[in-house]
C-alpha cells in the first residue's frame, strides 16, 4: 500500500472530530453494519463526517491497514480509532460512547 | 465460500485456548453469524484489542470469507471457572 494513500487517510482522520469510514452514505448506507453505525451516531446527536469507501478502492484497502482492522465501518474520534459497528453498539449500550465523546469535548444532542 | 460455525469456533479456540465460544447462525444461511467470545485473557484489554485478537485468530478471513460476523467479546464476569 502506498504511503500516499496512508497520508490521505491520516489527513482525513485528523480533519474531522468524528469520522466514520463506511460503505455508502448516511442517507443510503450500502450495508447493515454501516447502517447501524449511522443509526448510533444519529441517536447520539453528534456532528460527524463520513468517507464512502465504495467510492475509492485505494481507501477501501488502505483503511484496513491504517487501522489494523479488517472490516468497514470504522469510527475515529479526534484521530483515535474507536472500533467497528459491533464495538460501537456495545459501547453505546453501556453508555461508554457518550462518555468517550464527552471526554473528548464533542457536543451531543441525543 | 461460506464458513461452517464449527470451523470458526475451532480457529478461535486454537488461538485462544480458554475461550468460551458461542456462535449463532443469524440468517440460517451459513453466512451471517454472531459470535460471542469470553476469555480470561481479554481482562483489562480495550474492546478494540479484544476484537483484534479474535480477528487474528481467524487469520485474515474476517472481512473476506467472513464478511458478516457480528462479534461480542468479554472477560468472564466472575471468578468462577466455566
Amino acid at each position: 500500500m502506498s504511503d500516499e494513500v496512508q497520508d490521505r487517510i491520516a489527513t482525513a482522520v485528523n480533519a474531522a472530530d468524528v469520522l466514520l469510514f463506511m460503505k455508502g452514505t448516511p442517507l443510503f448506507p450500502q450495508c447493515g453494519f454501516s447502517s447501524r453505525a449511522i443509526a448510533i451516531l444519529d441517536r447520539l446527536g453528534v456532528e460527524y463526517a463520513t468517507v464512502d469507501v465504495l467510492q475509492d478502492q485505494a481507501i477501501r484497502q488502505g483503511i484496513k491497514q491504517f487501522s489494523d482492522w479488517p472490516t468497514v465501518p470504522q469510527l475515529y474520534v479526534k484521530g483515535e480509532f474507536v472500533g467497528g459497528s459491533d464495538i460501537m453498539m456495545e459501547m453505546y449500550e453501556a453508555g461508554e460512547l457518550t462518555d468517550l465523546l464527552a471526554e473528548k469535548g464533542i457536543p451531543q444532542a441525543g | 465460500m461460506p464458513m461452517a460455525a464449527e470451523d470458526i469456533e475451532t480457529m478461535i479456540r486454537a488461538a485462544i485456548p480458554d475461550a468460551q465460544v458461542e456462535i449463532t447462525d443469524l440468517a440460517g444461511d451459513g453466512d451471517h453469524y454472531a459470535a460471542r467470545v469470553v476469555s480470561e485473557s481479554f481482562r483489562g484489554l480495550p474492546r478494540v484489542r479484544q476484537h483484534q485478537r479474535v480477528y487474528d485468530a481467524l487469520g485474515g478471513r474476517m472481512g473476506g470469507v467472513l464478511h458478516a460476523l457480528q462479534l461480542t467479546t468479554a472477560a468472564p464476569s466472575t471468578g468462577i471457572a466455566p
